[in-house]
C-alpha cells in the first residue's frame, strides 16, 4: 500500500469514527430527499403519461436518479462547515504539521463524506422501491458510481471553499448562491427537455444536466445511450478537477 | 537543530501590513532546552509557526531538524512535534484516539501508537482517561493532552507554545520534569514560548528576548541577568512616591527609578551597599521608609531594561506597523 493510500486511511477512519459517534447527521441528510420522494414523486407519475416530451421511462425512473443526483450535490455541499470547526479547534494545523501528504489529509475526509453519502443513496433507492420503482440493478450501480463521483467532486469543492473564506458566515451565502441555479438547471425535479429553447441551451452549459441525463439513461437500463457516457465523463470530470484544486488548497500556508 | 537567517513574516490585514516578525537571526543547538520570551504580539507564535511549516515566511530562511525549511518542509514536519498555543483538539474525539491518530500520521503502526499513547497519558498524569470525548477533559487535562499529541511520535526537536498555560502549580512542575526529561532523557531540543519568568529561569539553557518580532537579547537566564548589571531595591514608601522618584533619580550610583504601587525600584550597582544611602536621602528630604528589600535582578528586570516595558503589564501590543 503506497503511503498517500496508508496516511489517507488513517484520516478516513478518524473521521468516520467521529461521524458515527453523532450518526443523527446522516439521517437528517435524508429526510430532505425522502419528502421529496413521497410529496413530490407521486405528482410527476400523471404529468409524466400526460406531457409530450417527457423522458422514456416510467415517472420513478426519472424522478428519482434525479433525487440521487441532488443528494449528491446538497449531500456534500455543506462538509467545510464541518472543517471550519476543526480549523477553529487546531485540529487542521495538527494534522498539516505531520509529514502525512496534503493529498492524504484531504482525500480522508472526502472518503468519509462518499460513504455516508452511498449509504443514504442505497436507503433512498430502497425506500423508492416501495413507491413502486421498477429497479434495473445494473443501471442502480451504475448510478451509485456517478454519486460517488458527485460526491468526491462536490465535497471537494466545499472544503476548497471553507478554507479559503475560512469564515461560516462567507460559507452560507456563498452556498446558497451556488446551489439554487445548479439545482434548477440541471433538469434534477423535471427534465429539462420540458424547457423552452433557450432555457435548454443554457443548462447544457451545466454539467450537471449531463450527469443526471446520464443516470436516467442508466436507471432505465439503456447502457448503450451517449447521454450516459456524456455522464460519467462529465461527474468523473468534476471530481478529478474538484479534487485536484482542493489538494492545491489544502497544500497551501494558508489552509 | 535551529537556525535562522532573516526570518520575517509580514501579514496583510484590511487595516494594512502588519509586521509581526521582522528578521530574527538565531541558533538553537540539539540537546538545547530554549526560551522564546516576550510580551503579548512580540512575534513569538508567528515565528514557531514558521519553524513548524505552518506559514511561509515572507523573508529569510531557515534549517530545521537538518532540512530547509522551504524546500524540504516535509522532511522538517517528520522531525518535529509541535503544541499550539490555542490547543488542537477535536471536542467529540476521545482522548486515546486522537493520540493514536497523530501518531500514525508519521507512520507509526497502530499497536505501537497505542503502546506510545498510554506511556504518554500515564507520564502526563491523564491515565485513565484514555476513553472519555475530550469535550469532557478539564481545561488543565486538555492542555496536558496538546502537549501529549505534539509528543507521541517522539520527535527530536519540539515546539511549545505556552505549554503551561492553564495548568495547576503541580501540572506546571510535572511538566518542567517531563520537558527536562525530554532532553535529559532523550536527546530532545525544545523550543518554548512562555509568559512565566520563573518557568524561563527554571526551565530553559537559553533565553531569547523577542520584542515587536525582532530578537532584543539572548543568553542564558544568568548571564541576561548579569546584563542588567545591577541590583534592585525596593522601597516602601509613606509618601508621594513621584517626588522620591525624582529625587532618587539625581542620585549619582542609581541607574534607573521606576515609580511602583506604594513606593520605587531603584536599580544600582550595588544594592546591599546603596541601599542605606538611599534612604538617607530620603530621611533628609522628609520622606518615611515604610520598608526596604534588595533583590538580584530578575528576568522581568532583564525585560524592562531591554524594552522599556515591563512583561507583567501584558498590555496589548501597540500596532507595530508604524513603531520603529
Ligand atoms: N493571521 C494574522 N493576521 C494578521 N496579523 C496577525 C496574524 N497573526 C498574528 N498577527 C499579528 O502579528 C503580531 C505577532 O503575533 P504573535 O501571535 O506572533 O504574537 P505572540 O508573541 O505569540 O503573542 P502572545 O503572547 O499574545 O501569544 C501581532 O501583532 C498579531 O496581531
Ligand atoms: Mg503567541
Amino acid at each position: 500500500m503506497t503511503r498517500p493510500i496508508r496516511e489517507a486511511l488513517v484520516v478516513f477512519g478518524y473521521q468516520l469514527r467521529l461521524i458515527l459517534r453523532e450518526p443523527v447527521w446522516v439521517v437528517i441528510g435524508l429526510i430532505q430527499p425522502l419528502i421529496y420522494l413521497a410529496l413530490f414523486g407521486p405528482l410527476l407519475e400523471p404529468i409524466a403519461k400526460a406531457t409530450p416530451g417527457f423522458p422514456p421511462g416510467d415517472a420513478w425512473q426519472v424522478f428519482v436518479p434525479g433525487l440521487l443526483i441532488q443528494l449528491g450535490i446538497f449531500g456534500s455541499m455543506f462538509v467545510g462547515f464541518g472543517l471550519l470547526g476543526e480549523m477553529r479547534a487546531g485540529v487542521v494545523e495538527r494534522m498539516r504539521v505531520s509529514p502525512a501528504s496534503r493529498f492524504a489529509l484531504l482525500f480522508g475526509r472526502v472518503m468519509r463524506d462518499t460513504l455516508v453519502l452511498l449509504v443514504q443513496a442505497v436507503v433512498l433507492t430502497l425506500v423508492a422501491l416501495a413507491f413502486g420503482l421498477e429497479l434495473v440493478p445494473g443501471g442502480a450501480l451504475i448510478t451509485l458510481g456517478i454519486v460517488a463521483l458527485l460526491g468526491v467532486a462536490l465535497s471537494s469543492l466545499s472544503y476548497t471553499a471553507a478554507l479559503r473564506l475560512k469564515s461560516e458566515d462567507a460559507l452560507a451565502p456563498l452556498l446558497n448562491m451556488v446551489s439554487v441555479p445548479v439545482l434548477l438547471l440541471s433538469g434534477i425535479l423535471l427534465p429539462m427537455t420540458l424547457a423552452p429553447h433557450w432555457l435548454y441551451s443554457l443548462s447544457r452549459a451545466n454539467p450537471f444536466s449531463h450527469v443526471v441525463e446520464g443516470a436516467r439513461a442508466a436507471f432505465r437500463g439503456d447502457f448503450g445511450a451517449t447521454s450516459l457516457a456524456a455522464g460519467l465523463v462529465a461527474a468523473a470530470f468534476l471530481a478529478a478537477v474538484s479534487l485536484w484544486l482542493a489538494t492545491r488548497t489544502f497544500a497551501r500556508e494558508s489552509a | 537543530m535551529i537556525t535562522t537567517r532573516g526570518l520575517a513574516r509580514t501579514f496583510k490585514t484590511r487595516a494594512g501590513l502588519v509586521e509581526a516578525v521582522r528578521g530574527v537571526d538565531f541558533e538553537v543547538a540539539a540537546g538545547e532546552i530554549v526560551g522564546f520570551l516576550g510580551p503579548n504580539g512580540a512575534g513569538k507564535t508567528t515565528t514557531q509557526r514558521m519553524l513548524a511549516t505552518l506559514l511561509a515566511p515572507t523573508a529569510g530562511e531557515a534549517t530545521v531538524a537538518g532540512a530547509d525549511l522551504r524546500r524540504e518542509p516535509r522532511r522538517v514536519r517528520e522531525r518535529i512535534g509541535y503544541v499550539a498555543q490555542g490547543g488542537m483538539t477535536n471536542p467529540t474525539a476521545l482522548v486515546a484516539e486522537e493520540l493514536v491518530m497523530q501518531a500514525r500520521l508519521f507512520g507509526i503502526p497502530r499497536p505501537d501508537a497505542e503502546a506510545r499513547a498510554r506511556r504518554l497519558l500515564a507520564e502526563l498524569d491523564l491515565a485513565g482517561l484514555d476513553a472519555r470525548p475530550v469535550k469532557t477533559l478539564s481545561g488543565g487535562q486538555r492542555r496536558r493532552l496538546d502537549i501529549a499529541l505534539g509528543l507521541v511520535h517522539g520527535p527530536p526537536l519540539v515546539f511549545l507554545d505556552e505549554p503551561s498555560t492553564g495548568l495547576d502549580p503541580h501540572s506546571r512542575a510535572n511538566l518542567w520534569g517531563h520537558i527536562r526529561g525530554l532532553r535529559d532523557r532523550d536527546g530532545a531540543t525544545v523550543f518554548l514560548t512562555t509568559h512565566y519568568l520563573d518557568e524561563a529561569d527554571a526551565l530553559c539553557d537559553r533565553i531569547l528576548v523577542i520584542d515587536h518580532g525582532r530578537v532584543v537579547a539572548e543568553g542564558s537566564p544568568e548571564a541576561l541577568k548579569r546584563r542588567v548589571s545591577g541590583d534592585v531595591v525596593t522601597l516602601a514608601l509613606d509618601g508621594d512616591p513621584a517626588a522620591a522618584a525624582a529625587l532618587l533619580a539625581a542620585q549619582p550610583n542609581v541607574r534607573a527609578v521606576q515609580p511602583v504601587d506604594g513606593g520605587v525600584r531603584v536599580t544600582v550597582e550595588r544594592g546591599d551597599a546603596e541601599a542605606i544611602a538611599l534612604m538617607r536621602v530620603l530621611d533628609g528630604a522628609g520622606v518615611r521608609v515604610a520598608s526596604l528589600s534588595v533583590a538580584r535582578p530578575s528576568l522581568d528586570d532583564v525585560f524592562l531594561t531591554m524594552t522599556g516595558r515591563s512583561l507583567r503589564d501584558d498590555a496589548p501590543a501597540a500596532a507595530p506597523g508604524g513603531a520603529p
